[in-house]
């Protein structure tokens, strides 16, 4: 990218992040193929059937792993910026805690937790009040989507109790 | 009937007091999702989509649009006030906007920018009415190969023509490819890549995957750079209407915005971000004092909003008369005709006029509203602004996994939303562009499918696909629009480029 600034630059090292990226390209085209590989057989016109178009898919993703690999042993991905983990997995926790929590606790409990735990990764240490904060907006938001405009929210204790 | 027959019928249909309706509640939840920061036309329509499921087709497209062009009104408000542009078309916004908020002149860059939307919302409105009726008749003579080739182009354009590196579009377009195989072949019923799962069949949804990577990948993004480099709002100071003199330096640059915006986002070239880019460059060489460029100069706001403006309703010509999405945005927008079966393109013109029509001449009137909408409640939408990050973000994800819920409230969609989440994350933290993905998703099953009827006619033969010289044109542009780029990026003239990315809408 920016060599041409830097004639002097040293010789740039593998990026091995990258190269994993090319593994799964890799790994995806396999299970393409694999898929395709145990598709029954139709009588189809021409060649021509569900099998082509993925196995063609499948080829792009193999010719562009190795592009990548090529790349990445080049050096040439651009430089990525630090980042901080734990807000990332805050964030993914509140995600992966209404995930399990819909079905059983019902939409504003579990968007509750989402909408806390995703404060937090934010940087708002204060559970007591966005957790009381985003239940309450969450029951909000589920009284006008599934009353006023009849969309399918999963309902749970705190909804029966009103509705 | 000739167009603009169709149009008063069109405007007729859009004066429904309901339709009426459904346009201001458009365009005001547009105008207020589009202004939170990071979040650009794409997603607003993406996040907002689940409101319109209940509604009739007519009245939900119109609401539709609303926030389509509200989305974009809000996104130059967010460019201006903070210098965090939330999408890559308002970049150019950010960067003389944001210097004439800093010098207290807010007000007068914010009215330029909604004018000058106005202006060139309503030229390229017109101009979609106009236009539309030809490439309808033109389209007629397309054949399944015709189409394929012109998705090619699309596949290339999206991907690999702009943005600093063809790799990584690539990549992410055959993402979106892979993803687009799973589910049901709609011409023999096998089910691919599906594992035996059932909830695969159906396939992935275009909202599903567009609110995952733009909104949980971009959140978590802005997450993982930590508490660093507060941005300052700027208060809106002075003045909100422009002086004599803004108004002389501006009119021209908005139409000068409007005329290069408009082909660009007509053409499939996806990205309303080379227009601005193309319109700033414009204004600078054309202006009296271009030393004022970089410092707050009000040409360089009022030409690449023009600019913005215009490409999106360009975008919506091949959208509406080929079915052919050129953005991610628009690639949404398909996705919320098929919700109601409807499939854009030439049939669409010849069996629902009434909706095309009404849809066309409602964009006229949102416009209209967004104009009163943003300059005297421009405070209001300020304050959008001032809502501390947690908050914010929290909220984002909330709509975020609404819309999901609404549509398929299982457990197992939102672990689709959480793993499409982290790739997003994942692509962006590696430099990979995310719009090729959505539109791989989207188009790349009806290039399959149009190739599969190409090659069912000439009986597998495959050099049927040259054959007809529209066909063979389009490939050969498509191919200069992939080779072209390489060199250039060879030669060490990428950086042009990858100003050029088209990154959102």
């Amino acid at each position: 990218m920016s060599e041409g600034n830097e004639p002097l630059a040293t010789k740039r090292r593998p990026d091995w992040a990258a190269l994993i990226i090319a593994l799964c390209l890799f790994a995806v085209a396999a299970v393409m193929l694999w898929d395709v590989s145990h598709m029954k057989a139709v009588a189809q016109y021409a060649r021509i059937g569900p099998a082509t178009v993925p196995t063609a898919v499948a080829l792009g993703l193999i010719a562009l792993g190795i592009w990548t690999a090529f790349e990445a042993w080049h050096g040439d991905f651009p430089e990525r910026e630090h980042q901080e983990i734990a807000p990332v997995i805050w964030v993914v926790a509140g995600l992966a805690g209404q995930m399990l929590l819909l079905k059983t606790a019902g939409f504003s409990i579990a968007t509750g937790v989402l909408f806390a735990l995703t404060a937090r990764g934010f940087g708002l240490r204060k559970l007591w009040l966005s957790l009381p904060a985003g239940i309450a907006l969450s029951f909000v938001v589920w009284v006008i989507f599934s009353q006023l405009l009849q969309l399918l929210l999963p309902a749970g204790l705190l909804e029966r109790l009103f509705f | 009937m000739n167009t603009f027959e169709l149009l008063l019928q069109g405007v007729l249909v859009a004066m429904q007091p309901m339709n009426l309706l459904y346009a201001l509640i458009g365009v005001t939840l547009g105008t207020a999702v589009g202004v939170l920061p990071g979040i650009g036309p794409a997603l607003t329509v993406a996040l907002l989509l689940p409101v319109t499921y209940k509604l009739d087709p007519g009245g939900s497209l119109i609401m539709f649009a609303g926030i389509y062009y509200g989305g974009m009104y809000g996104g130059s408000t967010t460019s201006i006030l903070l210098n965090t542009p939330g999408e890559s078309s308002s970049i150019v916004t950010a960067l003389e906007g944001n210097k004439m908020a800093r010098a207290g002149r807010g007000g007068p860059a914010l009215a330029t920018a909604a004018i000058g939307s106005f202006v060139a919302g309503l030229i390229a409105t017109l101009g979609l009415a106009f236009i539309a009726p030809y490439i309808v008749k033109l389209a007629l003579v397309f054949g399944p190969r015709e189409y394929f080739a012109l998705m090619i182009l699309a596949f290339v354009t999206v991907s690999s023509a702009f943005g600093d590196s063809a790799l990584r579009g690539l990549t992410s377009l055959f993402i979106g490819f892979a993803l687009a195989m799973i589910g049901i072949d709609l011409q023999t019923g096998q089910a691919r890549l599906s594992f035996g799962v059932p909830d695969l069949l159906d396939g992935v949804e275009v909202t599903t995957l567009a609110v995952a990577m733009f909104a949980i990948g971009e959140t978590l993004y802005i997450a993982a750079q930590g508490n660093r480099g507060e941005e300052t709002v700027e208060a809106v100071k002075g003045s909100l209407w422009m002086t004599a003199q803004d108004w002389a330096r501006s009119w021209k640059a908005w139409l000068r915005g409007t005329l290069i915006g408009f082909p660009i986002g007509a053409m499939p070239a996806g990205g309303a971000e080379i227009g601005t880019f193309l319109s700033y460059a414009t204004e600078k060489r054309l202006s009296k004092n271009p030393e004022e460029f970089g410092r707050g100069a009000i040409e360089g706001v009022a030409g690449p909003e023009a600019a913005n403006n215009a490409s999106a309703a360009g975008t919506l010509v091949p959208l509406l008369t080929l079915g052919l999405p050129t953005s991610a945005t628009a690639a949404i927008m398909l996705a919320g005709f098929q919700q109601y079966g409807l499939q854009p393109g030439p049939l669409l013109f010849a069996n629902n006029p009434q909706i095309v029509w009404g849809l066309i001449a409602s964009l006229l009137i949102a416009n209209a509203m967004l104009l009163v909408l943003n300059l005297p409640l421009i405070g209001l939408w300020v304050r959008l602004l001032t809502i501390p990050k947690p908050w914010l973000y929290a909220g984002i994800l909330l709509f975020a996994t609404l819309g999901t819920i609404g549509a398929n409230p299982s457990v197992f969609e939102l672990g689709m939303l959480l793993a499409f989440g982290v790739l997003g994350y994942i692509m962006r933290l590696f430099g990979y562009p995310i719009a090729p993905a959505v539109v791989g998703l989207i188009l790349g099953p009806l290039a399959e499918q149009q190739l599969r009827r190409a090659l069912a006619i000439s009986q597998g033969d495959v050099t049927t696909l040259v054959m007809s010289p529209i066909a063979a044109g389009l490939l050969i542009v498509a191919a200069a629009a992939f080779i072209i780029p390489l060199i250039l990026r060879l030669r060490g003239r990428g950086e042009v480029l990858s100003q050029l990315a088209a990154n959102e809408d």
